[in-house]
């Protein structure tokens, strides 16, 4: 081969390597925030799992709460988005908010941001779920001045 | 229930992506094998088809496990480890074609990249989830130290290169280093997600540095004192330092304190000096990393890496147009300078950056999951393979005293490619568990009909 083809042929491979790399990076790109899509039955949906890295300007209503922190316990100050729907709270590795706590049932309870205003539901817990001191026994509404309280944790909404 | 339903983000599989990704993959690998022939004889080898043929198939079925097992999986893993595997096959050919007749080290090496792809798949198919090994703590954390001083048995153990790192059976030699580094990652996420709230209390107080508790040394010396074994006896530089490093990075992620990382760094740094002055072996490295053109015979060998690099200049010679051969050992440790060389430091900088690729999705990987043990061994698997390459590309390019550790992917050496691939086929399971999307409200509680009736009644 002469040696213009062997030079064009050099340069055009290290073009398409890094043209792979490119391609690679325009995929991460588009990877970082998934697919946004509407979703029509949130319970009987299947929840997705991931926090959205920005939740949408239009959901931040003045007042909604948006967000369920630990105010006290060991782990206090770790919080989780509601924008999801459901907060899944428990030791178990599947729960949005993991608690690291003898008292807390692998899946202890979760709370769902409903139409309505979010709600709390104990999933069948060992130790119970408790707003405001009160052990509760049926899917409780809950506010910004609510506590609930999980084994030695103790929770709260979150504007 | 609402109609006006909010925006979710549901993550997606890109699947497809990953199929683009590869079919490029693919052309890359093929187009440098198909240089090296043209430039090197000027014409195809007869192979060329069976190949082209072979390794489509072979990155298919690979793909189509992903797809079948773990669709949530990373898309850009897979697609980044092939060109690596692919370029570094087509570069060991290149180095076969200059002695005369030709030798055959790229034929053993795509047998190697065949098991390494089937254990891959046996991975991805068959263990699908990384979190039962994390019962396994005490029992892969013996192997791994059984498969690290392996090479010291006699009878089993052979010294190559002045390094005692291999066994040899039935006449394949193999280095359980490889094994040992995938079998210790995941022994040290589990036992550190153990015992990662007794490793974070803080004793004393150093220049605002919180330094752990004397009485909680007993791991970090005892892995310390392994890797100071290991270079003892084995004259490994390498793999006491990456076994080290791994250990002392992990701790650190799992304890987030950074007294961990200045008392390791302080450690190892006190055991090298050590090594410097007593053993021979570690002089020379330094030597050759600090003045190699002082002593043209006994370093050699970097000596004409370091021309080879020059040689190559910006864009290289071309595949098949330098004189890699010139270098020993070119085609497993320093196989970066014989890619320097023909694709230059732009081709140097994409593989580079290809490796800096897969450590970025790992480390994403580390932090999507949602398990601790998955986090810990996704960063230490990451981290590990970071290392390696950094270490041993420092190494050639004289940034660091030369350490012989393999190039992940691409250097020749079946023990560390099928390594390599199992660390990979682990990062895809959990980067699968990590993206996959949970289905909370369905599958996990049975009065889902109570749900449903209070949200309709209020």
């Amino acid at each position: 081969m002469s040696e213009l083809a062997v030079t064009a042929i050099k340069v055009l491979y290290l073009a398409l390597l890094w043209l792979f790399i490119l391609s690679a990076v325009s995929v991460i790109r588009s990877d970082l925030f998934g697919r946004a899509v509407p979703n029509p039955n949130p319970v009987d949906e299947p929840q997705p799992l991931k926090e959205p890295p920005t939740p949408k300007k239009s959901r931040r209503t003045k007042g909604q709460p948006h967000r369920l922190t630990i105010v006290q316990g060991p782990q206090s100050g770790l919080s989780a988005e509601l924008a999801a729907g459901v907060v899944l709270i428990g030791r178990g590795s599947d729960c949005q908010l993991i608690l690291d706590d003898d008292y807390v049932s692998t899946r202890h309870a979760r709370l769902v941001a409903a139409e309505q205003g979010p709600y709390v539901e104990d999933l069948g817990s060992t130790n119970g779920t408790y707003v405001n001191g009160q052990r509760i026994t049926a899917p409780t509404s809950v506010s910004l001045v609510d506590t609930v309280r999980i084994g030695k944790t103790v929770l709260k909404l979150e504007v | 229930m609402s109609t006006a339903a909010p925006m979710m983000v549901v993550p997606r599989k890109r699947r497809g992506a990953e199929l683009f990704l590869l079919l490029f993959a693919w052309i890359l690998v093929l187009g440098a094998y198909a240089q090296v022939d043209l430039n090197v004889t000027g014409e195809l080898s007869p192979r060329f088809p069976v190949l082209a043929a072979g390794t489509g198939i072979a990155v298919l079925f690979a793909h189509l496990a992903v797809r079948w097992r773990i669709p949530y999986a990373d898309p850009v893993l897979l697609p980044c480890v092939v060109v690596l595997n692919g370029i570094g096959v087509a570069m060991i050919h290149r180095i076969d074609l200059v002695n005369d007749p030709p030798l055959d080290g790229a034929r053993t090496q795509l047998i190697w990249t065949t098991l390494g792809l089937l254990l891959f798949i046996a991975v991805v198919a068959v263990l699908r989830d990384h979190r039962p090994l994390q019962g396994y703590t005490y029992t892969l954390g013996l192997a791994g130290l059984v498969l690290l001083l392996l090479p010291l048995v006699p009878g089993l153990g052979t010294e190559k290169f002045g390094a005692q790192i291999w066994i040899e059976i039935g006449g394949y030699s193999f280095q359980p280093a490889e094994a040992a580094k995938v079998v210790l990652a995941i022994a040290f996420a589990s036992y550190l997600v153990e015992k990662r709230d007794v490793l974070a209390l803080a004793g004393w107080r150093v220049l605002g540095l919180d330094l752990p508790r004397a009485r909680d040394l007993g791991p970090i010396l005892g892995v310390w004192v392994v890797s100071l074994m290991i270079l003892v006896s084995q004259r490994d530089l390498g793999t006491s330092l990456l076994f080290f490093g791994l250990f002392v990075m992990m701790l650190y992620v799992a304890t987030e304190r950074p007294g961990w990382v200045v008392l390791g760094t302080g450690l190892f740094a006190a055991g090298g000096y050590l090594a410097f002055l007593l053993f021979d072996h570690v002089k020379i490295r330094i030597g050759a990393w600090l003045d190699p053109f002082g002593d043209f015979e006994r370093y050699y060998q970097v000596i004409t890496a370091q021309f080879g690099l020059a040689w190559g200049g910006l864009l290289g010679t071309g595949l098949g147009e330098g004189r890699p051969g010139l270098t020993p050992l070119a085609r497993s440790d320093f196989i970066a300078a014989a890619l320097g060389e023909e694709l230059g430091a732009t081709g140097l900088m994409a593989i580079i950056l290809i490796y800096g690729l897969i450590v970025f999705r790992g480390l994403r990987t580390a932090l999507q999951c949602r398990d601790p043990f998955g986090k810990l061994l996704a960063a230490g698997l990451a981290f590990g393979l970071a290392l390696q390459v950094f270490t041993i590309i420092g190494g050639v390019t004289r940034l660091l005293p030369l350490t012989g550790l393999t190039t992940p992917f691409m250097s020749q050496g079946g023990s560390s490619l099928v390594s390599n691939w199992i660390v990979i086929g682990l990062l895809m399971v959990i980067s699968h568990h990590a993206r996959r999307p949970i289905a909370t409200a369905v599958e996990l509680d049975p009065d889902n009909q109570t749900t449903q009736l209070l949200s309709r009644a209020t």
